[in-house]
This record gives C-alpha cells, structure tokens and sequence, in this order.
C-alpha cells in the first residue's frame, strides 16, 4: 500500500522511501552523508553539485551516490 | 652539482617535483596508506570511484586520511571494461571532486587485467572533448601511443607487466620507443614489483612511475614507498647522467703504465 506523502526511489540498488517534496541535498543528508564529498547521478543523469538543493526527488527515481576510496 | 628537486616534470601545464605515482588500494588500513604516500614523497595518488556505503555512511573514508588539498587525487576507471562505464565513471569524478586530471583505463578482461585498446581510445577521444585531461594506461605499442596522443591523451601510460603482477619491465624496447615518439609524458603504469623495476623504467628515460602494489604488498610498505622514491630519483638521475656505453669484454679501471 502506498503512503501518499512519501515517494519510493532506488538509492545505490536498495529501496528506499522519502518525504514528498525532498530535494536531492535533503536526500543525501538524510543518508548521512557529507554533499560536498559525494557525487550524485539521477536516472543515468549527472545531478550538478550546484542543483543538489533545488532539484526535487521525483517517485521511481533512481541514484547512485559515489565517492573516492582507494585504488591503484 | 645538478640539484635533482629542480628537476621537475609538467603534464597537461600542471609542475609536479616527485615522479612517483601511487596507488591507494590494498592497505591494511588508511593510516599505513598514508603514511606509505608521505615516505613514497608522491604529490599525486590514485583513488577509484565507488558507491558510498548508504547502510553505514558513518565509516572513516580516504579524504580523512589523504587531504586532497595537499595531494592530488587522480581520479580512475578501475573495473571499467567498456569506454562508456569509463567515461561515465570519470563524470561522476568530476563532479565529485572537480579535477580533469584523470586516469583513464578500460579492461580487456579479468585474467590479465589487459587493456582494451579500441574502447581506450574511443573513450581517450570523447573524454578530451568534454575537457577531461586523460593519462591514459595501455599497452606497450608505441603505435597505439602515438594514437591515444592524436586523441588528446594528456600522458601515455604503457604497462611495463599486468597490474599486480609485479613481474618488472618486460618489453624495454617497446617502452623505450614510445618515451622517443611521445611529446606529451610517458610513465609506466603497472608491473612493477620491486626498486630496481621502477629504477629501469626512469632509466629508460620515463617521465615517471606509477605503481600500487609493489609498495602495499610488500612486507613493509612504508619503507618499501621510501625505497621506491629513491629507485626513481636514482634513475632519473642516472638518465640525465648518460650511462657509459656497454663493452663486450672488460676494460680496465687503473693505468696500465707504471706498473712494477
């Protein structure tokens, strides 16, 4: 059964739900994560940094949040 | 006396001092890679582009421990086996972290690790165009380097033996041949295992030395970083020295006249 005020997105692979109306920096922060540390890619789409905090999550969305660990 | 921290190198207008690239994967733990970067003297280190663990997003991360103020990341496409994963790796970099500086490598397969070379070089093409400044790992085939530069390629980045091998320098003529044709820098990138390898590799007159494992998986990293800094900086040196030339029989160090 759906929640009408929260929306279903895949972050990473893994299903998640989050309030209607959340921009993507609101997302990010909700995870945990620092936005400046992280890249974010909506739906195959490169989200700019610069619209992190105005672009809305839409339902169905999927992301892949990425950041630098080590490597050769 | 020439003084060797004069002798730095640029790619893409960017002056680097330490020749030395290093890689940040297979350490213990973050403090030991750290400390392996600071004893190898590198400015610059490798990182790979993964997804961020969203279950335990509080776990210590490679910023924490490598200040990217300090060193420079150099972005890579490691487990990329087709040009569009790579380049769409490398766009999340950019917005990540904001460097064009990157590395680009795209497998051929699992088993040697080789690279593709026709999805390397799509990817070389369509990365510069978009502004990305691509070192780019290939093979040993001074054709296929001249190629990569024709494609914006900002270093050649040949593999001297496949990554992780450890098996040192195995085609010097090949490597020797492109350092002669490149205009842009040449550093071997993969295969190197112990000092002497990278040593060779400057000798041959390389513009430097990337290298990962040789360093993480030696008994004692961080001196086995400190080994390989001053294996790169002998080599170097004795490249700019100009070796003597090779005899077939030996030749004698002390006069002959005089002798009782």
């Amino acid at each position: 059964m759906t929640q009408p005020d929260t929306l279903e997105v895949r972050i990473n692979g893994e299903t998640r739900r989050v309030s209607a109306g959340s921009t993507i920096a609101a997302l990010v922060a909700q995870i945990g994560l620092d936005p400046a540390r992280v890249a974010v890619e909506r739906n195959l789409e490169i989200v700019p940094r610069s619209t992190l905090a105005s672009v809305a999550v839409a339902d169905g969305d999927a992301f892949e949040i990425v950041h630098f660990v080590g490597g050769g | 006396m020439p003084e060797t921290s004069n002798d730095s190198w640029i790619v893409a207008g960017r002056t680097f001092s330490s020749r030395l690239i290093v890689g940040t994967g297979k350490y213990k733990d973050f403090a030991q890679n750290a400390a392996a970067v600071e004893a190898s003297g590198a400015e610059i280190v490798t990182v790979a582009v993964r997804r961020v663990n969203i279950s335990d997003p509080s776990q210590p991360v490679l910023m924490d421990y490598i200040d990217p103020k300090k060193i420079t990341y150099l972005p890579n496409t490691a487990g990329c086996f087709t040009a569009e994963d790579a380049i769409r790796t490398l766009r999340l970099a950019r917005e990540a972290g904001g460097w064009d500086l990157v590395k680009l490598e795209v497998l051929g397969e699992a088993r040697t690790l080789y690279p593709n070379m026709r999805e390397t070089l799509r990817a070389t093409e369509v990365l510069a165009n978009e502004g990305f400044l691509p070192m780019v790992y290939c093979v040993d085939d001074p054709i296929a380097a001249q190629q990569l530069e024709e494609a914006g390629a900002v270093a050649i980045m040949p593999l001297g033996a496949p990554i992780g091998s450890g098996l040192g320098l195995q085609n010097q003529v090949t490597i020797r041949l492109i350092v002669e044709g490149a205009k842009v820098p040449v550093l071997v990138d993969a295969g190197v295992g112990t000092a002497s390898d990278a040593a060779v590799a400057m000798e041959l007159g390389c513009d430097g030395v990337l290298m990962n494992t040789a360093i993480a998986e030696a008994k004692d990293p961080i001196r086995m970083a400190r080994a390989m800094r001053l294996a790169v900086e002998a080599g170097r040196e004795a490249y700019l020295a100009g070796r003597m030339q090779k005899r077939r029989y030996a030749d004698p160090s002390s006069p002959l006249a005089g002798l009782i």
